[in-house]
């Protein structure tokens, strides 16, 4: 199903060059309707990479060489590919390509309604109820005394970008909830979202009141009331504006705002200073500028990534998720979060937070019920945020990629607290942006159910369950999850860090060359075989202990047999050829053979340049 | 306890003592001051917690005294009332130690206080080598009889067969006339007799000629340090020097001149009778340079980033600019890059080497160890690694006594201190963190080396050079640390459990975003850090 270029089923002689040395391989490029692929040509075991079109964020052509013409694609996965096709007419052919493929324009066009896994219906729908909101809830020990689900929202009458099913306080009728609605931006009242159920303290999350510089609304200071009177550990409960004070202020001039503490009762209000979704899009602009430099020195380094504020935006959401999780679970009182719309910062700060209280949602299923409740039901606009649709580019921001990047910087605190490793996240990532599974394509889930994705594309979910082991944290602890319910990270500057396995994931020469989680995960499987034959043995000998007359050569077949399956080093990269980053034995932290082989290449030492080349 | 100890201690004992550690409770119990000591033991009935603080490891001390009676003294009370006027005050001393611990200790008392902070200071800083504890430390399991150090030049030759037809052992500086910093014995070429080994160390900075200190064994090619020839600013040269040099490679073969200076720096030093190789004299070689910091600039870079680490406020921004500020990465970058281009011309290019810089006792070594450690898989076995320490800083003259007198916190004037070596553990921890299955030592053993090179119960890292030790019978007269931490029940605490030995090149990256911050080092507070290890007692 490859594209045709010009008569040619493939672009030859394409070469590739290495952002970061002056590596070049030679190949052919060709274009498919989803992929765009390019293959290292007279070698065998030849190198592939493939694109999705979806990830590509951007196409350039740049000023034609000697060699020919340059192509440069920049992908959301932060993948960046230098291209130098000979001919400047094959070079505006995939370019123009290119650029009809990437910017689809309505749903039907992304890659989820055309992906076929080779499942049937039935395996379909089980794939899409391996996660289950309600059962979260039951869980969290939802309904209770305090807390019902509502049906206020079963039609998305009063809110269409939440769920169906909300839980509020049982004190909370209709008509509060209702006016409430009308009093918060798109009708985003205050809920439930998680349950802290030793100190019976709730997360509710919501959007800014339209309290202008005046404005009241009696349902509202009732719903906030109704949350502070379900908890009888506190007086009163927080409220967590998670924006700087400056925007809350600015947003009253157009009839906006925040909560007066003077017009509700038992509040205690609280700015965390989360910058908005332009703050942080430019952030990461220039962050990918600074560390994209070629021979970037240390210095320059350093400064560009103070001066690119990612770092203190980072700190920024976990200094708000741990002071949520201190009122929670240290003074035992409710806590209501929210920002403008209360789906960006909302969920980020909702989401880390519950992370910190629960052990569960460290876990690998655990983490994507965590995703599924406070980032996809809650309406998080994965199609603005990650540009799914050719749309409003004011509207895309990295959002959810900086939510991970957080959940790494604990990881980083602690190593034994999470079931899965930093692959899962970047696989995460990855799927966020590729339109290949049904999960996150557009705004709302009432968005989803028009589109029908249940029944049209197939669940994320079922597919990292399926390939689990790749993701598993090897040295993963639940006794440690026993010890520290509750995570209390450190806020030192210097526990922040760039996460290079996310940002240069495909920049394989920056990685550390020999990867001890690989290592790990050998071991661990090379000992489980060994565990294994140690059991047939077992119980080989047995059989030849009970039955001594019976010993023919059987038993000793099975040895031998047994010998040949378990080799010496089990292989890890097993599995047959994948899309590009699509599993994570793809993402190559197995680097040690490729660098050491790299040693053969003849040498090319230009010492002239001062520069050594230690890298390529 | 000799008498000039005592001397020094007017307050043995204080009880009541209250120790603060940052992200610790504190602890209430007893504190004592012994010759070389500071002993603080907790008082509890079980699992009391007990410090010993070798008093060498103090780096700064803080005093602050305060009555809490408000008023300093009874105006009436005589000469034996004057004790109990003092009852209600009390002080608080805190320790900056230069492994970069901080300790306080609120002691009641202002006499108690003065007198116990004025013993730390006078024995935390005794002058005399001989006094330090390393002569004192006599515990039962060792003994003085057993071999002290783990290699020499001898056993490095006799090991390495393929040096034998053109590499000899020489004794030229058997009574260190030639070269004061030098071991007795060097490895040079076997076309150079001692005569002009002599002549061409008069032709060196502390006439330390070119030696070989690595043999590439796939290749033959080897690296060689030495420290700067003194050309001055006539530009003499050194018939004896370039035909060592000569010696080195064969005929036809072209070697390179690591110079750890800028182009600019070597220029400039002939200015004050130092110098460089000019390619007219010396036609095989070819010069590059690469310019490392050393002394002040490195010294205070680390003070630097000390302060920058111990900045209470926890901005963002604020930390990034200091850590730039401190240029600490931007010098284990450049030496991880210098060791790096080394390497590659003896493994990629396939070329002999020379290293140095001014005096060839710092920057040098610190390119040479860690060239060796990226192409040698035998150097980076434990004992592989604590041998090349061995060759390549106690016995290449690392003056250590200098370099190491104080740390990062100390008020006192800076003299010739500078963490090169601190740099060297830095720079082979960064190594470790790319090839984490790489290396047979873990962070563990590198930060034990840290501390120890800065105080230790242990003669290994006591003064200057080979014939310092001679003169003060460091060997006779202390434990070896190295023997010591190769005894297997230490040597347990050390060893990194994913090592698999490579018999391959270990390339770093050299990319800013692969460079790491070493916070085991900076020893910032971190739950796992242990301050009991210190002691070999306790």
């Amino acid at each position: 199903n490859k594209h045709v270029i010009r008569g040619k089923s493939g672009v030859e002689q394409v070469k590739l060059l290495d952002r970061f040395n002056n590596k070049t391989t030679t190949g052919t490029l060709y274009l498919t309707a989803t992929h765009l692929i390019f293959v290292e040509s007279n070698v065998p075991g030849a190198h592939e990479i493939w694109i999705l079109h979806h990830h590509i964020a951007s196409v350039e052509k740049l000023s034609l060489t000697t060699s020919g013409c340059p192509l440069l694609i920049q992908c959301r996965n932060f993948r960046v590919v230098h291209f130098v096709v000979p001919r400047e007419r094959d070079c505006h052919d995939v370019y123009s390509s290119l650029l009809r493929l990437l910017r689809p324009v309505s749903y039907d066009e992304l890659y989820a309604f055309s992906y076929n896994p080779k499942q049937n219906e039935q395996q379909r729908e089980v794939g899409w109820q391996l996660i289950d909101l309600t059962a979260e809830f039951e869980r969290l020990g939802l309904p209770c005394d305090q807390w019902q689900l509502s049906d206020v929202n079963r039609d998305y009458k009063v809110c269409e970008t939440y769920p169906r099913d909300l839980y509020v306080p049982i004190t909370a009728s209709k008509p509060i909830i209702v006016g409430s609605s009308k009093f918060r931006s798109k009708g985003r009242f205050p809920v439930l979202t998680y349950f802290y159920q030793e100190k019976k303290a709730a997360v509710c999350r919501c959007s800014q009141p339209l309290s202008g510089f005046s404005a009241r609304c009696l349902e509202d200071e009732h719903m906030l009331q109704a949350i502070s009177k379900a908890n009888h550990n506190s007086r009163f409960v927080y409220v967590m504006d998670t924006r700087p004070k400056l925007n809350a202020l600015a947003n009253r001039a157009a009839g906006k705002g925040y909560e007066n503490e003077d017009n509700y009762s038992n509040i205690r209000f609280q700015f965390v200073g989360i910058e908005n979704i332009h703050v942080m899009r430019a952030s990461l602009q220039k962050l990918l500028e600074v560390v994209g430099t070629r021979s970037l020195s240390v210095n320059d380094y350093l400064l560009g990534l103070e001066s690119s504020g990612w770092l203190r935006h980072i700190k920024a959401i976990v200094d708000a998720a741990i002071f949520l999780t201190k009122a929670v679970t240290v003074e035992g009182a409710s806590v209501l979060v929210h920002c403008s719309d209360g789906w960006d910062r909302t969920a980020q700060v909702c989401a880390l937070g519950a992370l910190l209280m629960d052990p569960y949602y460290r876990t690998l299923k655990g983490f994507m019920v965590l995703i599924e409740k406070e980032w996809i039901s809650f309406g998080h606009k994965f199609a603005d945020r990650c540009d799914q649709l050719d749309g409003d580019p004011r509207e895309v921001s990295p959002v959810f990629t900086q939510f991970l990047d957080c959940v790494w910087q604990l990881m980083e605190q602690f190593p034994q607290a999470f079931e899965f490793s930093e692959w899962f996240l970047i696989q995460l990532h990855e799927h966020v942006h590729s339109c290949q599974f049904g999960n996150f394509l557009g705004n709302s889930q009432r968005q989803r159910e028009e589109l029908q994705l249940k029944d049209r594309t197939y669940s994320l979910w079922a597919h990292l369950l399926s390939e689990q082991h790749n993701y598993l944290n090897p040295v993963y602890s639940p006794s440690f999850a026993e010890r520290h319910p509750v995570l209390e990270p450190s806020t030192q500057p210097w526990n922040f860090k760039f996460w290079r396995n996310m940002y240069h994931q495909f920049d394989r020469t920056m990685h550390p060359r020999q990867s001890i989680l690989k290592h790990t995960l050998t071991l661990k499987e090379s000992n489980s075989k060994l565990e294994d034959t140690a059991h047939t043995l077992q119980a080989v000998s047995s059989y030849l202990l009970s039955s001594p007359l019976r010993c023919t050569n059987t038993p000793l077949q099975s040895l031998s047999s047994l010998h040949d399956s378990s080799p010496d080093a089990p292989d890890g990269n097993g599995g047959e050829r994948t899309v590009e980053g699509s599993s994570a034995t793809e993402n190559g932290y197995g680097e040690l053979q490729s660098s050491f082989s790299s040693k053969n290449e003849p040498a090319m030492v230009s010492l002239e340049f001062g520069v050594a080349r230690m890298t390529c | 306890m000799t008498m000039e100890f005592s001397e020094h201690i007017k307050t043995a004992n204080v009880d009541d003592v209250v120790l603060k550690l940052p992200l610790r409770p504190a602890l209430k119990g007893t504190l004592c001051v012994t010759a070389h000591h500071l002993v603080f033991s907790e008082r509890k009935e079980e699992g009391s917690y007990q410090l010993l603080l070798l008093l060498r490891s103090v780096d700064a001390i803080e005093k602050s005294v305060e009555n809490l009676l408000g008023y300093p003294q009874y105006p009436s009370a005589g000469p034996g009332q004057r004790m109990t006027g003092l009852s209600g005050s009390s002080g608080t001393i805190v320790i900056k130690c230069k492994d970069l611990r901080i300790l306080q200790f609120d002691i009641p008392g202002m006499e108690e206080c003065l007198n116990v902070a004025s013993s730390i200071e006078a024995l935390s800083s005794l002058e005399s080598v001989t006094e330090l504890y390393p002569f004192f430390h006599r515990p039962r399991e060792l003994s003085l009889s057993e071999p002290w150090g783990l290699s020499s030049p001898q056993q490095q030759y006799a090991q390495t067969e393929r040096l034998w037809d053109r590499w000899r052992l020489s004794k030229v500086n058997r009574n260190f006339s030639v070269c004061m910093s030098y071991p007795r014995t060097v490895i040079v070429p076997c076309a150079i007799d001692d005569i002009t080994l002599a002549k061409a160390a008069s032709f060196r900075q502390g006439g330390r000629f070119p030696v070989l200190c690595y043999y590439h064994r796939s290749n033959g090619m080897v690296i060689m340090r030495s420290s700067q020839p003194m050309t001055g600013a006539n530009r003499k040269r050194c018939r004896e020097d370039e035909l060592l040099l000569q010696a080195a490679i064969d005929e036809s073969e072209m070697g390179y001149i690591i110079d750890t200076r800028s182009a600019q720096q070597a220029q400039q030093a002939r200015m004050a009778g130092g110098g460089f190789e000019s390619k007219a004299f010396y036609h095989h070689w070819r010069r590059l340079h690469r310019h490392l910091e050393r002394g002040k600039v490195l010294q205070e870079s680390l003070i630097k980033l000390v302060e920058a680490c111990g900045d209470p406020s926890q901005n963002m921004d604020r930390w990034l600019s200091k850590l730039e500020n401190s240029k600490w990465l931007s010098h284990v970058h450049s030496a991880l890059s210098t060791a790096g281009l080394v390497a590659e011309c003896v493994e990629r290019d396939g070329h002999s080497v020379l290293v140095h810089g001014f005096e060839g006792t710092d920057t040098t070594l610190l390119v040479t160890s860690l060239a060796q450690l990226i192409l040698d898989p035998a150097s980076r076995t434990f004992r592989g690694f604590l041998q090349l320490l061995e060759r390549e800083w106690v016995q290449a003259g690392h003056p250590f006594r200098q370099r190491c007198a104080h740390s990062a916190h100390s008020h006192a004037r800076l003299r010739q201190e500078c963490p090169a070596f601190l740099l060297l553990l830095d720079a082979t921890w960064q190594l470790g963190r790319q090839f984490p299955l790489a290396l047979e030592f873990s962070e563990v053993l590198l930060l034990r080396l840290a501390q120890d090179a800065y105080a230790s119960d242990y003669g290994t890292f006591l003064c200057s050079s080979e014939q310092e030790r001679c003169a003060l019978q460091v060997k006779e007269n202390t434990h070896c640390l190295f023997q010591f931490l190769l005894r297997r029940e230490e040597r347990e605490k050390y060893v990194n459990p994913l090592y698999e030995a490579t018999d391959l090149a270990i390339w770093p990256s050299v990319h800013p975003q692969s460079l790491q911050l070493w916070t085991g080092g900076q020893n910032m507070p971190k739950p796992w850090t242990r301050l009991e290890k210190r002691s070999g007692l306790l």
